[in-house]
């Protein structure tokens, strides 16, 4: 468990708490807390962002927004996050329990880039934009590869693709368990989007795959993809598994996910188009 | 720093660590049912409703409670008995560490979900765990109570 040697603040604005933020290297944003709360960190101020209001989840022209201080359980509850926007749901419903998913926060989850994390997984497939207060906006595939820094996530944006299917697959030793590997497929169109989490590193797109597959990939065309995936990524070992265990598995879950979404897309077409 | 919180309907005002958790300030208020377990957010004999929402106190600031309600078993003691009645009929109980906090997300559950099946139960319970009955008892128990109620 963490101690406060300081000050806890709960911020009455973003800049007071990105003042509160930068004012000691030492100083930390308090998101859920869930794994701030597994460490033994000596911090000077813990800055609050509970009473900003960042807890909500509004459509917008284009899209979803989703403020940082939403929880992960508002993602499996949340009315809008409908479509290829499921795989949110998916993604963290592995995660714990309900009484876990009730505190730990979107922005916690994002900041983190945890390597094990379901939910930075499933973002990376999607159309996704982190908002920094200081930082600005930055793509979620451009985020995830940078160092950290000391920011704060406000929320992000999510952009809908009315044609857009989206898979979340993963693999556990046990329930609740950190995945083994978890996976994520996005296709709009012929444009496919890949990542691969848990490897135990952080998750990954898998460019060069997505961009070898077209509109309709065959099925050797898909035995190919997951083959370049497994060489396109690295994966490492850890406790949980071997490196080549989680090359074999991911082979099988792209298959799955394909397979998946690419029924779905078929779905979609026959209700827009019944005749 | 000073806070103010309800728990089981009554307000408390006190003077505390900003790191206290939830969890220790609602035992020293008297709360012995909140259970430490794994201390690693993970087995949920800690439960609590903050707000009406079930939550772990073991990883929950104090200071996150402040100005607002807390349920612990101790509030609920109507609705617990029922419920705690059936686990015992059921032989769903045997150390019943683990107890009060399965309870508590048992009746959120109930709030919080129309008829589930049993696997949205099983879902739902995946973050309370037991080491002595192998779930199969708290299945059964739980099916009568949604039955009942």
């Amino acid at each position: 468990m963490f101690t406060i040697t300081q000050n806890y603040v709960k911020a009455e604005s973003l800049s007071q708490a990105y003042d509160e933020l930068m004012r000691n290297r030492n100083n930390r944003i308090l998101g859920g807390g869930m794994w701030m709360r597994q460490g033994r960190k000596r911090i000077p101020t813990l800055v609050d962002l509970s009473a900003l209001g960042l807890d909500t989840i509004t459509q917008t022209g284009q899209g979803i927004d989703i403020g940082c201080m939403a929880t992960l359980r508002d993602m499996e509850t949340s009315p809008l996050l409908t479509g290829s926007l499921q795989i949110l749901s998916k993604s963290v419903s592995d995660i714990v329990g309900v009484q876990f998913r009730n505190t730990a926060t979107v922005g916690g989850s994002v900041y983190g880039r945890f390597g094990f994390s379901d939910f930075l997984t499933a973002l990376l497939a999607l159309d996704c934009t982190v908002h920094l207060y200081h930082g600005g906006k930055v793509p979620m595939r451009d985020f995830v590869n940078l160092p950290y820094s000391k920011d704060i996530v406000e929320k992000i944006s999510l952009t809908i693709h009315d044609s857009c299917v989206a898979s979340y697959q993963s693999l556990r030793r046990s329930a609740t368990d950190f995945p083994v590997i978890a996976l994520a497929v996005a296709k709009t169109g012929d444009r496919w989007a890949i990542s691969v989490g848990a490897r135990p590193h952080r998750a990954a797109l898998a460019v060069q795959t997505a961009a070898s597959l077209g509109a309709v990939p065959s099925a050797l065309e898909l035995e190919a993809a997951a083959e370049s995936l497994c060489q396109e990524l690295t994966f490492g070992e850890n406790m949980r598994a071997s490196a080549d265990y989680r090359r074999d598995i991911t082979k099988v879950l792209f298959r799955r996910a394909a397979e998946e979404l690419l029924s779905a897309e078929q779905q979609l077409g026959m209700e827009r188009s019944p005749s | 720093m000073k806070i103010r919180v309800w728990i089981n309907q009554k307000e408390y005002q006190d003077e505390i660590a900003p790191d206290t958790l939830l969890l220790d300030y609602l035992r020293a208020k008297g709360c012995y049912s909140v259970k430490r377990g794994c201390d690693t957010s993970n087995c949920g004999l800690c439960t609590v409703w903050l707000e009406g929402k079930p939550v772990l106190s073991c990883s929950v600031l104090a200071v996150r409670a402040e100005n607002q309600h807390v349920v612990t078993l101790e509030g609920m003691q109507e609705e617990a008995t029922r419920f705690g009645t059936l686990l015992a009929q059921e032989g769903a109980d045997q150390c019943g560490f683990c107890s009060p906090g399965f309870i508590m997300t048992v009746i959120a559950m109930k709030k919080e979900l129309d008829h589930p099946t049993e696997e949205d139960v099983k879902a739902y319970l995946a973050g309370n765990l037991c080491r002595c009955t192998g779930y199969m008892g708290q299945m059964r128990a739980i099916k009568r109570y949604l039955e009942v109620e």
